[in-house]
């Protein structure tokens, strides 16, 4: 054998960015199951097929900027963005809007910047957003999940839904957090009563659906795909804040800090979106920061924003701010007193 | 107990240590022509003393040391030179540089040891040229001339002299071996440094996966002062800065040496000759080198005549080049490939490692980076390697240097944990490369503009000489003549120019008729 004249270092690691997003995939599925249970089979239809446009969209994008294909693929970074936005998409979505949704993830987020690692905004949540602001009606349609009386879609009515989406009836529900932010006149606990899609903390089934993407999460944690930084800051940011305007209950009450972090796309949020490492902070401290932020923009924009739901704005207005934070929590270096300049 | 302090980042690679500590050390005997380069240590290469056909003995200086930068080199045997020509030689760059080759005659004849006497009680400049002309340069890798470190420098006295046995990357038992077997050659030495260095506090640090070494250092060094300082076994505490982060809580400031925070770092390997030079009389002609990967069949350590070729110690070990892709000088963290298996073993040649394409597989193809950070989790230096890696491919050298990039001691641990297989520290040795490229020349340019103004100076003072001396001339005519008719107003200077014109005619036509 001929001998190789490389440099060192020559041995490496265990971890491999193709492995990383494996792992991420692998990690959505409890969350997907349980969603599936309690929502029937719309966003197993809106991954498969989101999964296959994103990778159709991957390799027109890469022959067009002549990229290696097969290798590039091999990232799998492609699929990791489709199931992230599919799962942020209602169950039981339209063909069309997954196609425009996948559009603006991988050719509008990712390869006009560049490709994986040039992008500076999350491409699923490009993709959510421009959908929210340009579908709203679509975007805001939720099944009724298991429980509240509705019957649950079959696969093959879920396959309807989304490629003879004029065929199919939909059964749409207001979510809890639509719920809670529209109250005006209820106790909490009269709104509690009242209301099917409330659950025992949170929406009946998103809370759910929230624990298992908990659990998704720290199995990634515990495989060190990420550290602990940004969720841990999110999370309290959210819980601090409240937990700080939560008034036990009366009918002007935004939601008990429990509602806030089991309700809507908190941890989905936390541990999928915002460890997104391109988008985000660099260093540790930096992570926390931005994880902190998001956790405040969410909090904010729930109670007083326009939209119910707010992890996407959240983030795309963080990762525009990451540069930021990057400059103002870069390490100091061994042998420095001070940190460097950028 | 001393308080151990921990350092940024680190890595944990597996160790596979113990295939190479199976067997006590061996000696690697006398290969059929030893290599000698001339420049095996940093610094100015040694000066060959001797000629083609001269017959010299073991321990014989055959170069000796050109200036306080340098060490001379020794015969290790006896024998015949046979050349003193360019040779491929150990180094990442893959040159050939200048050797001595020495063809050993097997009778193994020896110079007279001269052993330093009494050294506990001898003036520390003579012990330190003693160290310098026994040719001792750093044995961990680095080959740094030892004798430099020890020369005092004015108003920094040393307080720490720390020796190092952390031997912090995998594969490597070159030290580990040493410390079991020989540890009173290895505390005799850092006591002779530690006097000539004026009695500071004497550390030996040492990983906690080494629990033999420790026990026979801790035996050795009873009594003696030395401290054996042991902590957790991390990649790369062996690096000089880390290990006196881990020791003494203190950071070397960027840019400078540990002597000014009052430190000197040695390698247990140094100590270990300095024992044999001061105490044997003998000057630094063989080391200990572990030979180990998977490509071998009989892994161990072997103390080896310095300029033995790599091929007699590959022999020696059950090679078998079928399965090896790479032959790596030094670990899989921090060596380089050697291409040329006839290169020699030198001072610093601490391991060869002879990995299957299993052991340490090729690299795959880069992806791109994700900004995943486990590249800063992992820098012991603190740095942002992601960073460093985007300046580097945009050249942006402003900014490279602003992060700091020659802050990075190219430990590879960024590149270790990299998921997409970036060859960061290729990076940086690149863009070091340019950087300093360009800094000299930039010098260069600063030399020529500074050459072209003093030039232009010369010539602007030259001509407004010439024109005050005009000047001065004219105005002594001028001054003659107004003595000459007395009267300012009445002379007439066009008239008096033509009168000298043609005297200074006349007298030259005079003095040509003379000729
Ligand atoms: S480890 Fe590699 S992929 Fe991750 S940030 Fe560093 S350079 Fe990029
Ligand atoms: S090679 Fe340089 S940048 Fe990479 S970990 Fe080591 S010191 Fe840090």
């Amino acid at each position: 054998m001929a001998l190789l004249r490389v440099t060192s270092p020559h041995a490496h690691g265990a971890q491999d960015t193709t492995q990383v997003m494996q792992s991420v995939l692998l990690a959505t599925l409890p969350g997907v199951a349980v969603m599936t249970w309690f929502f029937g089979p719309g966003t197993l239809v809106n991954i498969l097929f989101g999964s296959m446009v994103a990778v159709a969209m991957e390799t027109v994008a890469l022959a067009l900027r002549r990229r290696p294909i097969l290798r590039t693929l091999d990232d799998h970074s492609a699929v990791v963005t489709a199931s992230l936005l599919c799962i942020s998409l209602p169950p039981y979505s339209p063909w069309w809007l997954i196609v425009i949704g996948m559009g603006s993830a991988i050719w509008l987020a990712k390869h006009f910047y560049g490709g994986l690692g040039y992008n500076p905004f999350n491409p699923a949540m490009v993709g959510y957003v421009v959908l929210l602001i340009s579908f709203p009606v679509q975007m805001t349609s939720w099944a009724p999940p298991r429980g509240t009386g509705a019957e649950l879609p079959s696969f093959l009515e879920a396959l309807r839904a989304c490629f003879a989406p004029q065929t199919y009836d939909a059964v749409t529900m207001a979510t809890a957090l639509d719920v809670v932010k529209q109250n005006s006149g209820l106790t909490l606990e009269a709104l509690w009563r009242e209301s099917p899609q409330l659950g025992r903390w949170a929406g009946a089934g998103w809370e759910w659906v929230s624990l298992a993407f908990l659990a998704g999460g720290l199995w990634m944690l515990k495989k060190r795909l990420f550290t602990w930084h940004a969720p841990v800051g999110m999370l309290l940011s959210i819980t601090l804040l409240s937990a700080l305007f939560y008034d036990e209950g009366s009918s002007a009450s935004k939601g008990s800090p429990l509602f806030h972090l089991l309700g809507g796309a908190t941890l989905f949020g936390a541990f999928f979106i915002i460890t997104d490492p391109v988008s985000s902070a660099v260093s540790n401290r930096g992570r926390l920061v931005y994880g902190a932020l998001i956790g405040a923009l969410v909090y904010i924009i729930r109670v007083a924003g326009n939209y119910p739901d707010a992890v996407a704005f959240a983030v795309l207005i963080m990762n525009f701010a990451a540069p930021f934070i990057d400059h103002y929590t870069q390490p100091r270096t061994y042998g420095h007193r001070v940190r460097p300049p950028t | 107990m001393r308080r151990i302090h921990d350092f940024h980042g680190g890595i944990h690679p597996a160790e596979h240590k113990s295939d190479s500590m199976a067997q006590p050390i061996q000696p690697a005997g006398v290969p059929d022509v030893l290599v000698l380069p001339t420049g095996q240590h940093i610094g100015n290469s040694a000066l060959p003393t001797v000629a083609p056909g001269q017959r010299v003995l073991g321990g014989e200086e055959i170069a000796e040391a050109d200036g306080a930068l340098s060490v001379p080199c020794h015969a290790p045997t006896s024998g015949t030179v046979l050349a003193v020509e360019d040779r491929p030689v150990p180094h990442p760059s893959g040159l050939s540089a200048l050797c001595i080759v020495l063809q050993p005659d097997g009778r193994d004849e020896w110079a007279e040891p001269r052993p330093f006497a009494n050294p506990m009680n001898a003036d520390p400049l003579l012990l330190t040229q003693h160290i310098q002309q026994a040719g001792i340069a750093g044995m961990g890798g680095a080959g740094f001339p030892t004798a430099v470190k020890l020369s005092p420098r004015p108003g920094k006295p040393i307080q720490t002299l720390i020796i190092n046995g952390t031997e912090c990357e995998p594969y490597i038992t070159a030290d580990d071996s040493l410390m079991r077997e020989r540890a009173a050659a290895v505390i005799s030495g850092s006591l002779i440094l530690a006097h000539v260095l004026g009695n500071p506090t004497v550390l030996l640090g040492i990983e906690d996966n080494k629990p033999e070494a420790i026990a026979a250092l801790k035996d050795a060094a009873t009594g003696s002062g030395v401290e054996i300082v042991v902590f957790p076994t991390k990649y790369p505490s062996g690096g000089e800065k880390q290990l006196i982060e881990i020791l003494l809580g203190a950071q070397v400031p960027s840019g400078a040496l540990p002597a000014d925070i009052g430190v000197v770092c040695q390698n247990v390997g140094t100590a270990a000759a300095v024992h044999h030079a001061v105490v044997n009389g003998r000057p630094l002609v063989s080391r200990i080198t572990t030979v180990t990967g998977e490509a071998v069949s009989r892994p161990g350590n072997y103390e080896v005549l310095l300029g033995t070729p790599i091929r007699h110690l590959l022999a020696l070990a059950g090679y078998d080049a079928s399965v090896n892709q790479r032959l790596v000088m030094g670990g899989p963290m921090m060596g380089f490939t050697v291409s040329d298996p006839d290169c020699p073993i030198i001072k610093t040649s601490n391991c060869l490692l002879l990995p299957t394409e299993a052991e340490l597989p090729t690299p795959p193809p880069p992806q791109a980076c994700i900004r995943c950070g486990l590249c800063a989790e992992a820098c012991p230096a603190s740095l942002l390697p992601q960073q460093l890696f985007w300046y580097s491919r945009g050249r942006d050298h402003e900014r490279l240097e602003a992060h700091n990039l020659f802050d990075c001691i190219e430990c590879g641990a960024c590149a270790y944990v990299c998921p997409s297989h970036i060859p960061l520290v290729q990076y940086y040795r690149a863009s070091k490369a340019e950087i300093i490229a360009q800094r000299q020349d930039a010098e260069r340019a600063e030399h020529a503009r500074q050459r072209f103004e003093a030039r232009q100076e010369r010539i602007e003072r030259q001509a407004r000489e010439k024109a005050e001396r005009r000047e001065a001339r004219k105005r002594a005519a001028e001054a003659k003549a107004t003595a000459a008719t007395g009267d300012d107003k009445d002379s007439d200077p066009i008239q008096a120019a033509i009168e000298r014109a043609q005297a200074r005619k006349a007298a030259l036509a005079d003095a040509g008729s003379k000729d």
